[in-house]
């Protein structure tokens, strides 16, 4: 073996060159770099590369086209001596290389010749024919001369079959023997069995009786199944009407049928029968009589049978002999399945299967009975609010309508109190307990019924009386608030119609509180119990009461003068809330004491979270610390705009606004604070404190001056002031701190610093600027203490 | 611990006057040196701009475009641009070499006091009065920052950049670092305006001068106070401070006429560098080498550690 494999070296046959061999110690190959990748020609010359919108590689002689010429056209010329060649152009002549080429638009490829062609037509060749037949000698004749003349060629794989000994009408392949013959034949039936021609296999068992047992057979020949593509626009099955058929002799025996598949053995019936008449020439049929040219008229008066007709569509099965061609499995089982037949009795198209499954029918049912007044106009009643109406007018519409448009509740299930829910259910209220006090026993009843006596004694004395339900001792508290709304009300003041309904939605509830509102006026001090809805469970009832009294607190009356001028806006907007930034900076206080200490660090430093600009990040080659979040700087959160927070600024400002607006007007760069404010620590630190405080102010401040003066822009200095002074006048000593320093500095010059503000001064104090400025040398003179070398540039 | 050690060999203190440049374009109000060192920007009250050679001392460019005088400058890594900010509200990014406007950008509500490019010179950052810093991008055609940082009080004074951080000093008397890399701000109260801002060349620690006349070397990362330098005045004036070349000495001006050099790690007042009658407006130390600049009224001083003979006659 092993020699044998060495001499099979020597045996093997090389093609191409060889790939060099790797070399182990060899350095990886450098990429050709891009100035150093040529491309040349098929000469070998190089290319130059221009871009592929400049034309790509230059072409031809100095980027011509492939000519020495290039663009220019070769004119004509012809000489006595050199005559001008008639240059016959072919489309190849002015197509490139690369059209040629297997990609190309015109590829040469390698074709068969006629000789080893198959026998299949060609289509296109028959198309030319048929065209050029109409010119022929004969019209609409079809090569009849041609085949007259054409000699007898057979293609070669026929010349080779018949040197082998194959003859027309056998098969192909070896020669058998009897018993193998019939054994294939059976193994064919097996499988498509049904579709066996039955004479067929009768004729050969005949054969088989007397067949010597050394003859071989040559094997059946195979009858092509020809799958015809469909290019016709007919519907399936259908074939069109054959002309022949039509008008020639066929009419009277045979019905056409235009759905029949098995062409071939139709017209090898009808084909039978033809055969056997005598053939009409011209036109016939019943409608045309007889012509004096027949000798037959036993069918004058004819007579259609039914029998003419299919009765079923497509007629009986095929029993093609398709020889050898296993049928598809649906097409075959197709005959067992009784089933089927049942169901679908007409033929079934070739291509098509029967569903296997039954589609369900859809039962429909019919509609409903439309009642016999109804009327299929919808009428949209008019929307009428009673409040807008006068009481004479929603009577009137009440008796005629039977009600008025209600405000149907919107709020969702969890908004509604257990007898809104039982009213709208159309329940009756609970006979039972209403009260976990019902249910104890009459010795418990008694003693809570004491001690509660006793607390009663006890708040009479100090406030309000207590109602008899408030038992937990944060109601004690309460108890001032309840007082307060009392004070609040009890006044003669607006009446109920035009205070604020803070219930609306809860017309219900809104009631008692109309009730509640009502009572106080009258300066009960049993209003709030008594208002309540008493079969409401304890714990709705105290929310109830903790609401009324706090809306009663807040929405007290204003003047009536005052309470006409505004009125509600109609629908409420989410402006209850102010965007604050989420962490806040700890307490100054601290931070200031630890200033003093030395104590930097911890004390002094916050730290809060910050979301750069994602494009800042990128900028700054960072990553987004916040992949996810959207946020820009400071995490912002929505604060309640009655928060404590709020107030507690609110209430500070008022205290700082006294002197406050001395640090609002003034920065820390200010030498005028530090003149009223000898170098104190703690002062310092309280103007550091009150000044944010104001800061805090301003901004509101702001925001309600937006709503009034038309652009947005920050307030300009002299408004603030002017708003300030119209607030609270500052003391006398502001003024003089301010103002007593400029004049000491107009006075005397060489103090410096306090003219000398640079940059920094805050825009508040702008009014003290300007004054400055007019009296002293310009700001850029004002910064260097030296003369002022823009204006007198001669000094140096 | 952020201590740089301390050097063997005594390190050299700029305090030989090298030139004086008469500026002419009013008070300078701002000198620095380019990112070299090779060059002095100086920002003048009559609304210029000047670009000076430091070895000859003679001017190369006057940049005029700027409404009102200019408060700020900084050049590029790369010396290509430069931008620089205002009274006029504006920040302007220029071509260094053409010495045109590459852009003008508005949108502060006061004057800006301080700019500053990143290390790659893709976004300027400037603080105003205003109380905002803005970060403008310097490749997009947008005329809007991309951010604007209003975290402060009151107006900004001072601010710096380093890689990622942002140090931002503000009149509020409170020391702002935001870092981006963490997604983070830190807020150091100082409690005294402040005057400047600046980092230290290794980046551990960050140094601020405040109007209590008072100079904090503070850690970075914790914001404990590391050294405390007072002597000089500054009560009113925006002075910088500074460190030196190699982070041994930490610098500032002063009311005073002087600059102050203390000693890093001691704090002890080294040198008082006399450099004339006024306020020093402004100083920047150069990055590589021991080399001065100071600004007063109308003129720019270069001080280097040895005295250079011809060097004091062009003045």
């Amino acid at each position: 073996n092993m020699a044998s494999d060495e001499d099979s070296d020597e045996d093997f046959v090389t093609y191409g060159t060889p790939l060099e061999p790797l070399e182990e110690d060899e350095p990886i190959r450098k990429p050709v770099p891009v100035h150093e990748q040529t491309v040349k020609d098929e000469k070998g010359r190089y290319k130059r590369f221009h871009g592929a919108f400049t034309g790509g590689f230059s072409a031809g002689y100095f980027n011509t086209v492939g000519s020495q010429e290039g663009w220019t056209p070769s004119t004509f010329v012809s000489s006595r001596q050199q005559k001008a060649e008639r240059q016959n152009a072919r489309p190849e002549d002015f197509m490139d290389e690369e059209d040629f080429s297997e990609h190309g638009i015109a590829p040469r490829e390698i074709v068969t010749t006629e000789d080893f062609a198959s026998e299949r037509k060609d289509q296109l060749k028959d198309k030319a024919r048929a065209v050029s037949s109409l010119a022929a000698l004969i019209p609409g004749d079809t090569g009849l001369l041609e085949e007259l003349i054409a000699p007898a060629r057979s293609s070669i794989g026929v010349e080779l079959l018949r040197k082998m000994g194959w003859k027309d009408g056998q098969g192909v392949g070896p020669r058998l023997k009897r018993r193998q013959r019939k054994q294939n034949t059976d193994a064919v039936k097996v499988h498509g069995g049904a579709l066996l021609p039955s004479g067929s296999e009768e004729s050969e068992d005949e054969d088989d009786e007397f067949a010597p047992e050394n003859v071989t057979f040559a094997p059946k020949d195979v009858v092509p199944v020809d799958f015809t593509p469909k290019v016709d626009s007919h519907g399936l099955g259908y074939r069109g009407l054959n002309p022949l058929q039509a008008l020639g002799g066929g009419s009277e025996s045979a019905h056409i049928n235009l759905f029949t598949l098995q062409s071939d053995r139709t017209s090898s019936l009808f084909g039978d029968r033809n055969s056997g008449q005598k053939r009409r020439g011209g036109i016939a049929g019943q409608a045309f009589g007889v012509g004096a040219m027949e000798n037959e008229d036993a069918d004058i008066y004819h007579k259609d049978s039914m029998s003419n007709y299919d009765t079923v569509l497509g007629g009986e099965e095929p029993g093609d002999g398709l020889y050898g061609w296993t049928a598809p499995q649906q097409y075959t089982r197709k005959k067992n399945d009784s089933k089927r037949d049942v169901v679908y009795l007409g033929r079934i198209l070739d291509g098509f299967t029967l569903a296997s499954q039954v589609t369900e029918i859809k039962t429909v049912y019919p509609p409903p009975d439309l009642p016999r007044d109804y009327r299929p106009v919808h009428y949209f009643r008019p929307v009428v609010d009673l409040s807008t109406v006068s009481p004479i007018v929603a009577q009137a519409l009440q008796a005629s309508r039977g009600h008025l448009s209600q405000d149907a509740p919107q709020q969702g299930r969890h908004s509604l109190d257990s007898s809104q829910r039982r009213d709208m259910l159309g329940e009756t209220p609970l006979q039972g307990p209403s009260s976990v006090f019902e249910l104890l026993g009459s010795k418990d009843r008694e003693r809570l019924n004491e001690i509660r006596s006793v607390a009663k004694e006890q708040n009479k004395s100090s406030t309000a009386p207590q109602p008899d339900s408030l038992t937990s001792p944060a109601k004690t508290q309460a108890s001032s608030e309840t007082q307060m709304a009392l004070n609040a009300w009890s006044g003669p003041t607006a009446d109920a119609s035009k205070t604020f309904k803070p219930f609306q939605k809860n017309p219900q509830k809104q009631a008692r509180y109309d009730l509640y509102i009502n009572k106080l006026k009258k300066g009960d001090k049993e209003a709030l119990e008594s208002s309540l809805d008493s079969s409401m469970t304890e714990w709705e009832r105290g929310r109830e009461r903790d609401e009324f009294v706090r809306a009663a607190v807040l929405y007290k009356p204003s003047n009536s003068s005052l309470s006409s001028r505004f009125t509600r806006s109609k629908n409420e907007d989410d402006t209850d809330s102010v965007e604050v930034t989420r962490d806040q900076e700890n307490d100054v206080d601290d931070k200031q004491a630890a200033v003093k200490m030395k104590m930097f660090g911890k004390l002094t430093r916050d730290t809060f979270e910050w979301h750069p600009e994602k494009l800042l990040c990128k900028r700054f080659n960072v990553p987004d610390p916040y992949p996810g979040s959207s946020t820009v700087g400071m995490p912002k959160i929505k604060r309640d705009k009655y928060s404590v927070f709020n107030f507690l600024t609110i209430t500070d400002s008022s205290h700082v606004s006294r002197e406050g607006p001395k640090v609002n007007k003034k920065s820390r760069w200010d030498k005028t604070g530090k003149v009223s404010e000898p170098k104190d620590p703690l002062s310092a630190f309280l103007s550091e404190t009150r000044s944010e405080v104001s800061v805090a102010k301003q901004i509101e401040a702001g925001a309600k001056n937006q709503t009034d003066s038309s652009h947005t822009e920050p307030k300009t200095d002299e408004e603030e002031k002017e708003e300030d002074e119209e607030e609270v006048r500052p003391p006398m000593d502001l003024f003089k701190a301010i103002f007593a320093s400029s004049s000491d500095e107009k006075s005397s010059s060489s103090s410096e610093e306090d003219s000398e503000e640079e940059e920094v001064a805050p825009s508040t104090s702008e009014p003290i600027q300007i004054s400055a400025e007019t009296l002293n040398p310009p700001v850029s003179a004002q910064i260097t203490p030296a003369p002022d070398i823009s204006k007198v540039p001669g000094i140096i | 611990m952020a201590f740089p050690q301390p050097r063997p060999q005594v390190p050299q203190l700029p305090q030989h006057l090298l030139r004086t440049i008469e500026c002419q374009q009013g008070a300078v109000r701002a000198v620095r040196f380019n990112a070299d060192g090779n060059y002095v920007l100086t920002c003048g009250s009559d609304k210029s701009l000047k670009l000076w050679s430091v070895s000859r001392g003679t001017l190369l460019k006057t940049y005029t475009g700027h409404g009102y005088e200019v408060l700020d400058v900084d050049s590029s890594y790369d010396n290509s641009q430069l931008c620089s900010c205002s009274s006029d509200k504006t920040v302007i990014l220029w071509d260094v070499a053409s010495g045109q406007v590459t852009r003008k950008l508005r949108g502060h509500a006061g004057k800006v006091n301080c700019v500053q490019f990143n290390e790659e010179a893709t976004v300027m950052l400037s603080g105003s009065i205003d109380g905002t810093v803005r970060c403008w991008d310097t490749r997009s055609r947008r005329y809007e920052p991309i951010q604007i940082l209003d975290e402060a009080r009151d107006g900004i004074s001072s601010l710096k950049v380093s890689e990622h951080e942002l140090l931002i000093g503000s009149v509020d008397g409170r020391v702002r670092l935001y870092d981006l890399r963490m997604g983070q701000l830190h807020v150091d109260f100082i409690g005294s305006p402040i005057t400047c801002v600046c980092f230290s060349r290794d980046g551990q620690c960050t140094l601020s001068s405040s109007l209590d006349s008072t100079v904090r070397l503070l850690d970075k990362s914790s914001g404990e106070m590391l050294g405390e330098y007072s002597g000089h005045v500054n009560k009113g004036y925006k002075l910088d401070c500074c460190l030196s070349d190699k982070d041994t000495h930490v610098l500032s001006c002063s009311e005073d006429g002087h600059v102050y050099f203390w000693d890093l790690v001691e704090g002890s007042l080294t040198l008082k560098l006399p450099v004339g009658k006024a306020v020093v407006q402004s100083l920047s130390f150069h990055p590589t080498e021991p080399r001065l600049l100071t600004a007063m009224e109308g003129h720019v001083q270069v001080w280097g550690a040895e005295p250079e003979d011809a060097a004091v006659e062009d003045g």
